[in-house]
C-alpha cells in the first residue's frame, strides 16, 4: 500500500467519523431545541407571574388568571395512584415471567403483557370513555353512604375522574415496568438464588435474594413507569373529566397538565394564554427528563454492578418494551 | 417443623399471587380486544373506507381522508427520521466507547421519554407559530421526531450483534470504515434495522396527542404540505367526545384499523426478531 492511499483512507475514515457525528449529533440537538423553544415560547408567561403561576388555583383564561396548581396536582395524584395499582401488578409479573413460568409460556405470556404498550393511547381513552367510565360509575353510585364521607371518596357519582385516570395509566404502565424489571431480574446471575436455595430457601425467599440485588434497577423500572404517566395524555383527558379543581377525592373530575395543553392549546386565543400552556408543557419537559434521566441511571448502574460481580452475566438491560417484544 | 411449614405456605402464596398479577394484566387486554374488535366490525363498512366524512349530525360517511393523511403523515416523518436514525446508529455502534456517543444514547433514550404533547409543542413552534397556520409538515415533524430515538437505538442494537470478523474482513480487504459500516454491517443487521423501523412506525400511526395542534384537522384530503391534513387518531378522538351516536360507532371503527395495523406490525416484528435470534445463535 502506498502512503498516499492509506492517507487518503485516514482521511476518508475522519470524514466518515464527522459525517456520521453529525446525525448524531442531531439527536442531541433536537433535545436541546425543545428545552430552547419552550423557554422562549413560555417567557411572556414565566416574566408575568414567575412563581406565582405554580402556587395559585384560579385558571380564568377569560379574565388572564393563570394558576397552574390544579395541573400539577392532577398530575402527581393520577401519576402515583397509577404507581400505586401497576407497580405490584407489575413485579408480580416481572417475577412470573422471569422465575416461575415454564420456559414454553415465558416467550407468549411476555409478548401478551408487553402487547399493553402497543395499544394506542386513543383506543385505550376511547375504551375508557365507553366501558371503563360507566363501570366506574357503577362503582360509585354502590358506594355506601357513610363511606362518601370520607375525603377521599366523597362527591356525586361522575364515573369520570381521578380513579378513571388512575386505573387506565396503571394499564398503559405496566408494561413498561414489567419488561424493564424482568430484564432485570434475568441479569441477576443465577448463582444468588442457588446460594438461596443451598441455604434451604424456599422458592420466595430465593427470589427476594435476586430482589434485594437487583433492587435498584427494580426502582429504576418503577420511575420509568413513573415517567410515563406523567407524560400520558389523550388516555387521560378522556377520562379525568377536565376539570381544574384540587380534590382529594378518587371520585371529582380532576386535569392533568398534558391533558390541560391537549384541550386548550388550539383554543388559546391570547399571547399569554399559550405562553402560559407552553410554560405548562416546559415543566413537564423538565420533570419528565428528571425522571427518565434517574431511570436510565439507576438501571444502568445495577448493570454495571451486574457486569463487575458477574462478567460473563449479559447485563444489557433494554428501557423499551419495544425492543423486548 | 411449623416454621418450616409455613415458609413454605408463605412461598406458594406469593408464586400464586405473582400468576394472579399476569391474569390481572390480560385482563384489560382481552377486554379491549373485545369492545374494540366487536363495537369496530359492527360499524365498519366499505363507506368507512372510501368515504369522507359528512357534516355535523348527518349520519354516514367515512374516514377515506383521515386513513389517507395518516398515512401520508406517516410518509413525512419516515422520509427524514429513518436516515438520521439509521446514520446516527451507525454512528453509536462504530464508536461505541467514545464518550460523544455515550451522550448521545443517553440523550435518546431522554427523548424516548418526552411525553409526545411536549414533542407537539416544539413542532408547533417550528413549523406551526412562524407561519400562523396549521399543516402537514409540522405533524409529519412532530411524529418524524418521535421515530429518531427508536430508530436510532434500535439500529445501534442490531449492528453490535454483527460478528465484529465481518467488519475486520472487510477493513483487512482494504475497505475504508464508511465502505465497511454501509456496504458490509448495514446490510448484515437490515433485517433488524427494518423491524425497527416498524416498531417505529406502529407507534407514531397512533400518536394522537402531537397532531392536535400540528397537522389539526380537515374535512377534506390534500396532499399539500402546507395545509392541515386529517389523521385517523385524531379523528377517532373527535368523534369520541361528540355527543352523537353515529359518530361514536365510526370511532370504534377506526380504532378497530388502528389495534388491526399495529398488532400486524407488531406480530411481523416480533417474527423477524425471533428468526433473528435463531440466526445469531445458529
Amino acid at each position: 500500500m502506498t502512503k498516499t492511499s492509506s492517507s487518503r483512507r485516514s482521511a476518508d475514515d475522519r470524514l466518515f467519523r464527522l459525517g456520521t457525528g453529525f446525525f448524531a449529533f442531531l439527536v442531541v440537538l433536537l433535545v436541546a431545541g425543545i428545552a430552547y423553544e419552550l423557554f422562549r415560547d413560555s417567557r411572556l408567561s414565566l416574566e408575568k407571574f414567575g412563581f406565582h403561576f405554580w402556587r395559585t388555583t384560579t385558571w380564568d383564561p377569560v379574565a388572564g388568571q393563570f394558576g397552574a396548581l390544579p395541573f400539577i396536582w392532577g398530575t402527581l395524584y393520577s401519576s402515583f395512584l397509577a404507581l400505586l395499582i401497576s407497580t405490584p401488578i407489575a413485579l408480580g409479573i416481572a417475577i412470573f415471567l422471569s422465575e416461575l413460568a415454564p420456559r414454553a409460556l415465558r416467550t407468549p405470556l411476555a409478548f401478551l403483557t408487553e402487547l399493553l404498550a402497543a395499544i394506542p393511547s386513543i383506543v385505550y381513552g376511547l375504551w375508557g370513555i365507553f366501558v371503563l367510565v360507566p363501570m366506574v360509575r357503577q362503582l360509585e353510585v354502590h358506594t355506601p353512604d357513610w363511606l362518601k364521607k370520607i375525603p377521599l371518596l366523597s362527591g356525586p357519582p361522575l364515573g369520570v375522574g381521578m380513579l378513571s385516570a388512575g386505573l387506565i395509566l396503571a394499564v398503559m404502565v405496566i408494561p413498561f415496568t414489567s419488561s424493564v424489571a424482568r430484564e432485570v431480574l434475568k441479569a441477576v446471575p443465577a448463582t444468588q438464588r442457588e446460594a438461596a436455595y443451598a441455604l434451604g430457601a424456599t422458592r420466595w425467599e430465593a427470589i427476594q435474594a435476586a430482589l434485594r440485588f437487583g433492587r435498584t434497577g427494580i426502582m429504576g423500572a418503577i420511575i420509568l413507569g413513573l415517567g410515563r404517566a406523567i407524560g400520558e395524555t389523550m388516555a387521560v383527558t378522556m377520562v379525568i373529566g377536565n376539570n381544574p379543581k384540587i380534590s382529594p377525592s378518587l371520585f371529582a373530575a380532576q386535569h392533568t397538565m398534558s391533558a390541560v395543553i391537549a384541550n386548550e392549546f388550539t383554543e388559546a386565543d391570547t399571547d399569554l394564554y399559550l405562553s402560559a400552556l407552553i410554560e405548562i408543557g416546559l415543566v413537564l419537559f423538565v420533570i419528565t427528563l428528571i425522571v427518565n434521566a434517574l431511570s436510565r441511571f439507576l438501571i444502568w448502574s445495577v448493570s454495571r454492578e451486574i457486569k463487575a460481580k458477574a462478567p460473563k452475566a449479559s447485563a444489557v438491560i433494554s428501557t423499551r418494551p419495544e425492543a423486548a417484544a | 417443623m411449623r416454621q418450616a411449614s409455613r415458609r413454605r405456605a408463605l412461598s406458594n402464596v406469593v408464586v400464586s399471587l405473582c400468576g394472579l398479577a399476569v391474569v390481572l394484566a390480560l385482563i384489560p387486554l382481552v377486554l379491549i380486544f373485545i369492545y374494540v374488535i366487536k363495537q369496530g366490525f359492527s360499524s365498519l363498512n366499505w363507506d368507512f373506507f372510501t368515504k369522507m366524512p359528512k357534516p355535523v349530525g348527518e349520519a354516514g360517511g367515512g374516514m377515506a381522508n383521515a386513513m389517507l393523511g395518516t398515512l401520508w403523515l406517516i410518509a413525512i416523518a419516515a422520509l427524514f427520521a429513518i436516515p438520521v436514525g439509521i446514520i446516527a446508529g451507525v454512528y453509536l455502534s462504530e464508536y461505541r466507547g467514545s464518550r460523544f456517543a455515550s451522550l448521545v444514547r443517553f440523550t435518546a433514550d431522554v427523548l424516548n421519554g418526552v411525553p409526545s404533547i411536549v414533542i407537539g409543542i416544539f413542532a408547533y413552534g417550528l413549523a406551526v407559530l412562524p407561519v400562523h397556520r396549521f399543516s402537514a409538515l409540522a405533524g409529519g415533524l412532530a411524529l418524524g421526531f418521535m421515530m429518531i430515538p427508536i430508530i436510532t437505538r434500535t439500529t445501534e442494537e442490531l449492528l453490535n450483534l454483527v460478528p465484529p470478523t465481518m467488519r475486520e474482513g472487510a477493513l483487512a480487504l482494504g475497505a475504508t470504515r464508511a465502505r465497511a459500516a454501509f456496504g458490509v454491517m448495514v446490510p448484515a443487521a437490515l433485517p433488524g434495522i427494518m423491524t425497527g423501523i416498524l416498531v417505529a412506525l406502529a407507534r407514531i400511526a397512533g400518536e394522537t396527542a402531537p397532531l392536535l395542534f400540528t397537522s389539526f384537522n380537515n374535512r377534506y384530503f390534500t396532499t399539500r404540505l402546507d395545509q392541515p391534513i386529517a389523521s385517523l387518531t385524531v379523528q377517532v378522538y373527535t368523534y369520541a367526545i361528540s355527543p352523537y351516536d353515529d359518530w361514536h360507532r365510526q370511532a370504534w371503527a377506526g380504532a378497530l384499523v388502528l389495534v388491526a395495523f399495529v398488532f400486524v406490525f407488531s406480530v411481523l416484528a416480533r417474527v423477524v426478531t425471533r428468526r433473528l435470534e435463531r440466526m445469531h445463535r445458529g
